[in-house]
């Protein structure tokens, strides 16, 4: 197991090693972040001095070469825009975004799952149909566009809850938290909602495959042969066996929820992260930029981990040939 | 020795897209207790549905039909899932014929055979793993509570399978249905496995049906036999009997098919033609075309009917017994 753990952990390093050059580059030729930043009247002077100060004079590896030691250090620059460090404030943002996605992915996995195993047990049910049926919709329907949907019924016409914003936060352990207040609560749930649903989706139609195809299983007649009640068979036999490559997906989707936030985020102007990409973009404020990618890069590497070692405990036959190997 | 199933007319029927495929077409037969049946067949004969219906575990699309089913004088048919989930496992034991897939593969053996104990007896934990760990010894496993700690993974075919007899065992069930338990396992260990069980049988006075399509396996552990094709039971009687004067024509090719030590070098004989498809049967007759004895007389179907002491035979051109086997 530890073997397996150092060997996994080292090839997380790489793929963020790697990320690292791909995003500097990547952001290298978006454009020139002093031609957004400086006054248009300034002197040729000015914009020498200004780019001079800023770093960007330097050749592209020197700059790469600069980044990455300061980065060690965990220093990922300074914002041009606000002149602070630029990890600061993306983190200042992280508990809003992540409080979103983590609200999102609760709202995806507990309904996700029930309903489609639901509809995997009895497919030709009409509750199984329509389960499908709603699901088709929230995978098809772009994102912003159910967000806007949202909006319009819950905040406009029907006036239950405020249509954007973050509202009242309490603070817990040192984050600001939405969920503990009514009035955070509130200005929470559309936009959970809304970055949850794709997900519900996803996870449905995979609960449901994997239903189907556990209950033809022996073991699941078997288990059935042996006078287990029907109750035991679902949540014991066959919901243990889906949640192999549900809990893969749960994973690898919480890194997606994040990036997904950006547009939720800026539908429903949460606070956060994603917003604060978007804003960043628009002023072309590198530093901001590239310490995001770099801080999503890393969370999402770090989940995929963590996944990898849940599964192993789920699934003992990887642990065993695992720890072979 | 006194009746313990009796199953009557027994139809079990599959709504597919195609159509209505019945597997299982008038099968009746009874079993004492104690008894082992070899049920016979070719693959889709209906040997498995049988069983499954007799468990009332024929899933979607399929389901059963018609008849009774007596077990200890009541009908599983009409009693349904209440009464069927308190026999399953307690009363009725199920072997299926691919160890691989019969454990759960996710879920420990000790969970798996605890599970089993408490389904059907009020004991606690400590008490289920102890009657585990005497199970797992009465299958020939040794260090039980090792043992228990494994997933399936950890064991080879054979040792699941006796994982699974092992389950089936622990309420000491009045019947076992074994659908071709063996079928998955190298031959030796198929020996073993198969003695094992009638020894386990004969202690415990558990009734067996003993589902396959090998003839060889169940010559020399039945006390009976029916053999079935396309869903319906053509010819019923003791083994020996059955195996000496066979008086279906199909029996007597399947028999015929069988390799035997003294016909070395011989050439084995086969029943030309396929099985007919459920959904596609011929009128008359379902055996007539594959058959070298079928005339106008097979236009219509022949009834299962008495042919001699506790034999019957649907057929209306049985063997006699007078006429010896065609060897080679
Ligand atoms: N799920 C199903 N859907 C449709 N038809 C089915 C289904 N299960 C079984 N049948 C039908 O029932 C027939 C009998 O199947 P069964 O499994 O009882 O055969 P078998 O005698 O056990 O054969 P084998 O030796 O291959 O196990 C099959 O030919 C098939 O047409
Ligand atoms: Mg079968």
């Amino acid at each position: 197991m530890i073997v397996y753990l150092v060997r996994r952990v080292g090839q997380s390093l790489l793929a963020v090693m790697a990320m690292a050059v791909l995003v500097f580059i990547g952001v290298y030729f978006i454009g020139n972040p002093v031609d957004v930043l400086i006054n248009p009247e300034a002197t040729q002077a000015d914009i020498l001095a200004t780019t001079e100060r800023l770093g960007l004079d330097k050749p592209l590896w020197q700059q790469f070469g600069i980044f990455l030691g300061n980065a060690l250090q965990g220093d990922l620059g300074t914002s041009f825009v606000y002149g602070r460090p630029a990890l600061d404030i993306i983190l200042e943002r992280l508990p809003a975004t992540m409080e979103l996605a983590l609200v999102a992915l609760f709202l995806s996995v507990a309904i996700g799952i029930p309903l489609g195993v639901w509809a995997g047990l009895r497919p030709e049910s009409i509750a199984g149909r329509t389960i499908m049926g709603g699901s088709i919709l929230g995978f098809s329907l772009p994102n912003f566009w159910q967000g806007m949907l949202l909006i319009l019924v819950f905040a406009v016409l029907l006036g239950w809850l405020p249509a954007g914003g973050r509202g009242a936060t309490t603070e817990v352990l040192g984050l600001q938290v939405s969920f503990l207040t009514w009035d955070g609560l509130s200005h929470l749930i559309l936009p959970a909602v809304n970055l949850a649903l794709f997900k519900m989706s996803l996870i449905i139609r995979l609960a449901r495959a994997n239903t189907r195809e556990v209950c033809l299983q022996d073991y699941v007649k078997f288990a059935r042969a042996k006078g287990l009640s029907p109750r035991r068979v679902v949540l014991v036999h066959i919901l243990k066996n889906i949640m192999i490559p549900v809990v893969t997906i749960i994973g690898l989707e919480l890194g997606s929820m994040v990036a997904f936030a950006i547009v939720t985020e800026t539908v429903f102007a949460w606070p956060g992260m994603g917003k604060l990409l978007i804003d960043s973009i628009n002023l072309l404020d590198r530093p901001v930029i590239v310490a995001y990618l770099m801080l999503t890069v890393l969370i999402i590497v770090g989940i995929n981990l963590l996944v990898d070692v849940i599964y192993s405990l789920l699934d003992p036959r990887i642990r065993l040939s695992e720890m072979k190997g | 020795m006194s009746q313990l199933l009796d199953v009557r007319d027994l139809q079990t029927q599959f709504f597919t897209r195609d159509g209505v495929a019945t597997a299982v077409d008038g099968v009746s037969f009874t079993l004492n207790r104690g008894e082992i049946l070899g049920l016979v067949g070719e693959s889709g004969s209906g040997k498995s549905v049988t069983g499954f219906s007799i468990l009332g575990l024929v899933d979607p699309p399929g389901r059963v039909t018609g008849g009774q089913i007596l077990f200890d004088g009541d009908d599983l048919v009409r009693g349904g899932e209440p009464l069927l989930r308190g026999l399953r496992g307690k009363r009725i034991a199920m072997i299926f014929q691919d160890p691989m897939m019969t454990l759960n593969p996710v879920l420990r053996i000790d969970t798996q055979m605890i599970e089993t104990v408490q389904a059907h007896a009020p004991v606690s934990r400590a008490e289920a793993r102890a009657r585990a760990e005497e199970a797992l010894v009465r299958v020939g496993i040794s260090s039980p509570a090792e043992r228990l700690k494994s997933y399936p993974h950890q064991f080879s075919g054979g040792m699941r399978q006796r994982v699974a007899i092992a389950i089936a065992l622990l309420h000491k069930p009045d019947l076992i249905i074994a659908d071709e338990p063996t079928t998955a396992l190298d031959v030796t260990i198929q020996a073993q496995i198969l003695s094992e069980v009638q020894a386990l049988c004969s202690q415990s006075g558990t009734a067996l049906i003993w589902i396959t399509h090998d003839l060889a396996v169940v010559s020399g552990l039945a006390d009976r036999l029916a053999v079935m094709y396309a869903g319906r039971i053509i010819e019923e009687g003791p083994t020996a009997e059955v195996i000496a004067r066979p008086r279906h024509p199909y029996t007597r090719g399947l028999i015929d098919s069988v390799p035997q030590g003294k016909r070395h070098g011989a050439r084995l004989a086969q029943i030309p033609g396929m099985t007919p498809s459920l959904l596609n049967l011929p009128e008359g007759c379902k055996f007539a075309p594959r058959c070298p004895r079928a005339d106008a007389a097979c236009a219509v179907e022949p009834r299962l009917d008495p042919s001699g002491p506790g034999r019957a035979v649907r057929c209306h051109h049985p063997h006699g017994d007078s006429e010896t086997r065609v060897l080679s």
